[in-house]
């Protein structure tokens, strides 16, 4: 199945992919047009907006091949440096084999320092005007888990006494309710359990913030901010590569780290050991052996959404 | 003006462009008005469009605002066309003949703005070409906005194609194809009430909000549709009798009145049978309706909202259940009113903002829109009236017999005193009886 007109472009062409290139040809031709015929843009100019305008007609990241994936990470890369001269790294890594990703969140061990938040908001290159995080850290008073009571904005010494503390993030459902409503498919689950959205795919309906019952999902609300030397360099199509206003995004288990064997910022930021991430299906990981020997308990799960993500006791 | 030398189609479009230009000062007026506004909210969307959907008053908690929750309302409004399409066309009901053009041409109106609302919702308004088939990827059938795109555009269309149809077919002096339009017209009624229907299910599919998560969605939904649709539509028709020759008889405006009447009982009756179950043994789940009927925790923006609503509801309903105050026009037209604002706040801010407060981890953020969002919606709604104007302008002097396109020199509009009334389809119908209303 094909998609996008850049994808259709480059694909043999049959009779039933005729029409479609014709419209293709039109609406790139006339972006060649605009730029080429503009006699005061330099070369770096007219590139410029070539890039963009192949960006603006790329397809759906899930369907591309192998070739248009590269080719469309390094044209981001190239975009990244015509636009700010700084050099990024955008990877395409897909899923491996024999992997699903699951978390573990020690409730015993959390005493609210929010590493994690700021680690997050650091790696993923999130918005630092409205100071978005994926994380949320809710100081519960001892005696009950009840959310609504709960102090998720607190600004004192933690650990506070008689509380105690629990983060949520995207739970990764293995069911997820906002991948069924995205109405473009813009978000999915990839084959390792990670739930992604194609930022170039993502049309800004929010339809999927509506659906998902953790407050997983944030929207950018204007075009985010970082100052340049905070970019994190090191990027995924599918995660901490820069977005523009009008996408939604959210946690990715920091899926530029975990596909290369490593840990996610917030696992690696927490000074108590209250995060556990690994490999369900790898029977020696350090998840594996929580989900056996704990006793485990996921929120919400009389919504059928299946979350990967368990809370434990020590 | 008229020509015969040319051809049928490109004179019923000079005529049309002709009719829409000329008018009444008061008709420049309005229409000028109404640009203006357009205009107006144009900017606001320009404003929206360079600094993102920052300049609205929604945010990460309350993700949707004014701009979905007017469109789920003039979906509903859209849907209630059906009401007068299917006496008239299945049923042969020949008291409904003259509104359905106006009906129709409301019904295209409401789902223009509708569709307008969710385009400029959207943070990538460029990016909907993701939707289109053949280029995009269409969610469908998991996704419920697909579905909802898909039956708006069909509505449309069918609402658009049928009228444009049988009075084309009228301007050329011709008796429509009953075989080609009937299964239209069948075909528009199943789609208007799996329209609301579908609209319904977008907010009913998501367990993550409880107080969209109900049975009672879709019903409710329907019977807020068959009130405020039909409410509005005696509000136009009232206007419309008053200041054009189109004769809107008694009995059509009785009967119009009457599955108001009904539906707004019915609207009532879902009203007490929600609010049994969310505060007879309030749970968990009734967060949301505590927070809209009677605030949470300090909050409580919506409550003065909700019940002018339910107030304007509930004295509309007893002014239309009187036999002697429905058929006062006066009463009528303020029940008509009070229901049509009762609805568009109960059915608009008051299901739509309750969904998102509190948020799935129970804290209240509340929402207001922005002035960029109120001058935007107000250029939808002007862009609404400008449309329906151009389209019952066009439609009127075509029903009437004035615009022909074979005229005869002297059959001038002003020899049109007392036309005959037809049936969309040309038939002639009985002259009007005064014959009383249920």
């Amino acid at each position: 199945m094909s998609n996008g007109l850049v994808q259709i472009l480059n694909k043999p062409m049959d009779r039933r992919t005729a029409t479609q290139t014709i419209a293709a040809g039109l609406a790139l031709g006339l972006g060649w047009l605009e730029t080429s015929c503009s006699p005061a843009a330099s070369a770096a100019e007219k590139e410029k907006a070539k890039l963009d305008w192949q960006e603006y007609f790329q397809g759906n990241f899930k369907l591309m091949t192998e070739d248009e994936k590269r080719a469309t990470v390094e044209r981001l890369e190239r975009q990244h440096q015509i636009r700010t001269g700084q050099t990024v790294n955008i990877a395409d890594t897909d899923a491996r084999p024999n992997v699903l990703f699951g978390y573990a969140f020690n409730i015993s061990k959390c005493r609210g320092y929010m590493d994690c938040v700021r680690a997050c908001q650091v790696e993923n290159n999130q918005d630092r005007r409205s100071e978005m995080a994926y994380i949320r850290i809710h100081e519960h008073k001892n005696g009950q888990i009840s959310f609504e009571h709960a102090d998720d904005e607190y600004f004192h010494e933690v650990p506070a006494a008689g509380h105690f503390y629990m983060g949520t993030q995207c739970m990764h459902c293995q069911n997820p309710p906002c991948v069924d409503v995205c109405p473009v498919k813009a978000t999915w689950m990839e084959p390792d359990g990670i739930v992604v959205v194609d930022y170039n795919w993502c049309i800004g309906c929010r339809y999927c913030m509506a659906a998902c019952p953790y407050d997983a999902r944030r929207f950018n609300w204007a075009s985010p901010a970082i100052p340049e030397h905070e970019v994190n360099p090191n990027q995924h199509y599918l995660g901490n590569r820069l977005r523009k206003k009008g996408v939604v995004e959210k946690c990715t288990f920091c899926v530029q780290r975990s596909r290369e064997g490593g840990q996610p910022a917030c696992v690696e930021a927490c000074p108590t050991g209250a995060r556990i991430f690994g490999n369900l299906l790898d029977p020696d990981s350090e998840i594996r052996w929580v989900l056996a020997n704990k006793k485990v308990f996921r929120l919400k799960e009389d919504l059928g959404t299946e979350p990967k993500f368990w809370y434990f006791m020590d | 003006m008229q020509s015969a030398t040319r051809p049928a189609w490109q004179q019923f479009v000079i005529d049309g462009l002709e009719e829409v230009t000329h008018g009444s000062w008061r008709y420049h007026a309005w229409m000028a008005t109404l640009t203006f506004f357009m205009l107006l909210g144009s900017w606001a969307y320009s404003v929206q469009m360079r600094e993102g959907l920052i300049v609205t008053g929604m945010h990460d908690h309350v993700s949707w605002g004014l701009y979905i929750s007017n469109f789920t309302f003039l979906v509903g409004v859209a849907a209630a066309a059906v009401v007068l399409v299917m006496p008239t066309y299945v049923l042969k009901d020949h008291d409904f003949s003259r509104a359905v053009l106006i009906g129709e041409a409301m019904a295209v109106a409401a789902l223009v703005m509708a569709i307008s609302f969710v385009v400029v919702d959207v943070g990538g308004p460029a990016r909907l070409w993701h939707m289109l088939p053949g280029l995009g990827l269409f969610n469908w059938p998991s996704s419920m906005l697909c579905w909802d795109i898909l039956v708006l555009n069909v509505y449309l269309v069918l609402n658009f194609s049928i009228p444009l149809y049988l009075l084309y077919s009228r301007y050329n002096d011709r008796s429509p194809n009953r075989k080609l339009y009937l299964p239209l017209v069948l075909l528009s009624i199943l789609w208007a009430v799996s329209l609301h229907l579908v609209t319904a299910f977008l907010y009913a599919g998501l367990p993550a909000r409880p107080f969209w998560h109900t049975a009672l969605m879709g019903p409710r939904f329907l019977a807020t549709a068959f009130t405020a649709g039909p409410a509005l539509m005696i509000l136009v028709l009232s206007v419309i009798r008053r200041n054009t020759p189109f004769q809107i008889r008694d009995v059509t405006i009785g009967k119009l009145s009457l599955v108001v009447t009904v539906a707004a009982q019915i609207c009532l009756v879902m009203l007490v049978s929600e609010m049994f179950t969310e505060f007879y043994r309030s749970t968990h789940h009734g967060a949301s309706a505590r927070y809209l009927y009677f605030g949470l925790a300090g909050h409580h923006a919506l409550v003065p909202w909700i019940w002018s609503a339910i107030a304007m509801n509930v004295a509309a309903t007893g002014i239309l259940t009187v036999h002697r105050s429905r058929k006062t026009p006066v009463l009528l037209e303020v029940g008509c009113v009070l229901l049509f604002l009762g609805i568009l706040i109960e059915k608009g801010v008051g299901t739509i903002i309750p969904g998102f407060i509190p948020e799935p981890w129970g804290k209240i953020h509340e929402y207001a829109p922005s002035w960029v969002e109120i001058t935007v919606s107000a250029g939808i709604w002007a862009a609404g009236c400008f449309v329906f104007t151009v389209l019952a302008k066009t439609a009127i002097p075509i029903e009437l017999g004035e615009r022909r396109y074979r005229a005869t020199p002297n059959h001038s509009p002003s020899a049109v005193v007392a036309p005959t009334l037809v049936m969309p389809d040309g038939t002639p119908v009985a002259p009007p009886q005064s014959a009383p209303t249920a």
